[in-house]
């Protein structure tokens, strides 16, 4: 590797990691703000233009304020759980790409931290990686409100993920379709993939099609419902937040933390929030895609307009999430395994077998032709 | 399906309420040091002890406003008048007069119980201290001076609306006789130094005709 590689690898990385702060903070605002407004209240309106500064005042806070930590806790996990929260959530958005690639010189920069080629695997991984940090911080706490939401936490765990995974490889396998018939588990190929519109696939239709994107959203619209249900589970957001769940176990797994640490579970559940969107919008939404105008705008507007739609099809996510939140009651957990065992497996195996089957028909033909 | 048709109907009602609520149309919050609200006519403030006209007071220390209250608040004695210089008009006056507003439940049943409405309630309720000793009222605070003007403990506090001390006997004037045929439209109520002339209330089928919502609004 020469110097100027390992120069745009640091760039990368260190610009995603800003955009990801930067996003997180003002995520945490804008939540306060929409849902204020669903509830005809003012919000957060104090800090710097509309309150908009809050979270780092809140930020700034908690940072001076002591960690306590309690007598009863196992303290080697009890000081590990909230990194293990917060470096799988950084981890995740690594894998997004959040703009078009461009080209410094002779190098090209991809707006993503890194490329892998098993992406998809990794962000799995990861997210069942965040799943330990509620239960082990429940556990270590030894006090009986995060104890409940550990064991929650350990519950809800098993019961959505399957059906994420199922839904991810129907959408793994459509790409497969649409590239050069071989699959990719690469996020910014799965983006590539989606670019264009369905008028080249059916030339029939052109004259309508050629408005429509190529996104895997609408082959694949059961898997796109099964993976955001999922995804807000994921994230432990309302209506499945009943791993920390205020009113019925105080905070859940973060009863017992204060401080800085109290605030590295919150960056993290921030965090997952916006990177569990931008996967989704990358899976399903055609990632940066979108009309780029290349011969009527300067160039590095054009280089920009990728990350600026990216970010507007992750903030329409972000705020259904929001919405979601101010209006759906907490579900109890048996509500939740209910449906994750009996709707969304069941769901998402029958969604994977019918485009298993559309696929092979389509490519193969009926077998009684040959 | 009825799961979904439930879910966006509930969808509806917080996303109308956002749009209602960016366009200024429904907003439950106010901006309170910044806007303050209307309050009612019959408004539980801050006490005032009133003066008659000619700049006499009213309170004769009979005490009945410390034997009503119901929280032990007022402390109240009386002294015989000096003959030659009155202070009030009646045999005695009160020379002490104490009310601890942080015992105070503002029920005004001190108003109630005075018989020469000698002691009212304003509309001002901002009267946070930083020491219980401030919280003591004394004569000096709630005495109303000779001009009608009512004094303050902090006459700098940014909070307080200092006007809303002017509505002195609001509370006694709010609540005429205007339920006995006899006395309608007759005002009843003895005046204060710089009391504007308020009219007496409404007749009671003057106020039948009215909507219950504007009568509590004065």
């Amino acid at each position: 590797m020469t110097w100027p590689e390992v120069g745009v690898v640091t760039l990368r990385v260190v610009l995603t990691f800003v955009l990801l702060l930067v996003v997180t903070v003002l995520n945490v605002w804008a939540e306060r703000k929409v849902v204020a407004d669903m509830q005809s209240r003012i919000g957060p309106n104090r800090a710097g233009p509309f309150g908009i500064l809050q979270t780092v005042a809140d930020g700034l806070k908690l940072f001076f304020k002591e960690s306590v930590t309690p007598r009863k806790v196992e303290l080697g996990m009890y000081l590990l759980a909230p990194f293990l929260a917060v470096i799988p959530a950084f981890l995740i958005f690594m894998m997004v790409p959040w703009g078009k690639p461009f080209m410094i010189g002779d190098y090209e920069v991809a707006l993503q931290g890194a490329d892998l080629n098993v992406g998809l695997l990794f962000i799995l991984a990861m997210s069942s990686m965040a799943v330990y940090a509620v239960v082990l911080a429940g556990w270590s706490s030894g006090s009986k409100y995060p104890l409940l939401g550990g064991v929650r936490a350990t519950a809800q765990a098993i019961s959505y993920e399957a059906a994420m995974g199922l839904a991810m490889v129907a959408v793994v396998m459509y790409s497969a379709r649409t590239g050069d018939g071989t699959g990719t588990l690469s996020l910014a190929e799965i983006v590539e993939r989606q670019q264009g519109n369905f008028g080249s696939q059916f030339p029939a239709l052109q004259p309508l099609l050629q408005f429509v994107p190529r996104w895997n959203i609408f082959p694949q619209v059961v898997a796109f419902a099964i993976f955001f249900i999922a995804i807000i589970a994921e994230t432990n957001r309302a209506p499945f937040d009943l791993v920390e769940a205020e009113q019925e176990i105080v905070g859940g797994f973060h009863t017992e933390y204060s401080g800085m640490r109290f605030a590295m579970f919150f960056l993290a559940e921030y965090i997952n929030i916006f990177s569990m969107s931008a996967i989704l919008v990358t899976l399903f939404l055609g990632g940066w895609g979108g009309p780029t105008f290349n011969d009527t705008v300067p160039g590095f507007v054009s280089a920009m307009l990728p990350t600026v739609y990216f970010l507007i099809k992750t903030y329409v996510v972000v705020f259904v999430f929001y919405w979601l939140r101010a209006t759906l009651p907490r579900l109890r957990y048996d509500q939740l395994m209910t449906l994750g065992w009996k709707r969304l497996i069941p769901a998402a195996l029958g969604w994977l077998v019918l485009s298993t089957v559309v696929i092979a028909l389509v490519d193969f033909g009926v077998p009684w032709s040959q | 399906m009825g799961v979904l048709k439930e879910l966006i109907k509930s969808l509806r009602v917080t996303g109308g309420t956002m749009v209602r609520t960016i366009t200024g149309k429904e907003m439950v919050t106010t901006e309170y040091p910044k806007e303050m609200r209307e309050k009612p006519q019959r408004f539980h403030g801050r006490h005032v002890l009133n003066r008659y006209p000619d700049g006499m007071e009213k309170c004769i220390g009979c005490e009945l406003c410390a034997g009503a209250c119901p929280a032990n608040c007022i402390h109240v004695r009386g002294i015989d008048n000096d003959p030659e210089n009155p202070t009030s008009p009646g045999e005695r006056f009160g020379f002490i007069y104490e009310i601890n507003m942080l015992r105070c439940i503002f029920c005004a049943l001190c108003v109630e119980a005075c018989p020469t409405e000698a002691i009212t309630m304003t509309h001002l309720f901002e009267m946070s201290t930083t020491n219980r000793q401030d919280a003591i009222y004394t004569k000096e605070t709630l005495l109303m001076d000779e001009s009608g003007k009512v004094p303050h403990m902090f006459p700098d506090d940014p909070l307080a609306d200092m006007s809303e001390l002017d509505s002195a006997d609001g509370w006694l004037k709010a609540t005429a006789p205007a339920g006995l045929a006899a006395y309608e439209g007759v005002q009843m109520w003895q005046g204060t130094p710089g009391d504007a002339d308020w009219a007496p209330e409404p007749s009671q089928e003057e106020r039948d005709q009215r909507s219950p919502v504007e009568d509590l609004d004065g």
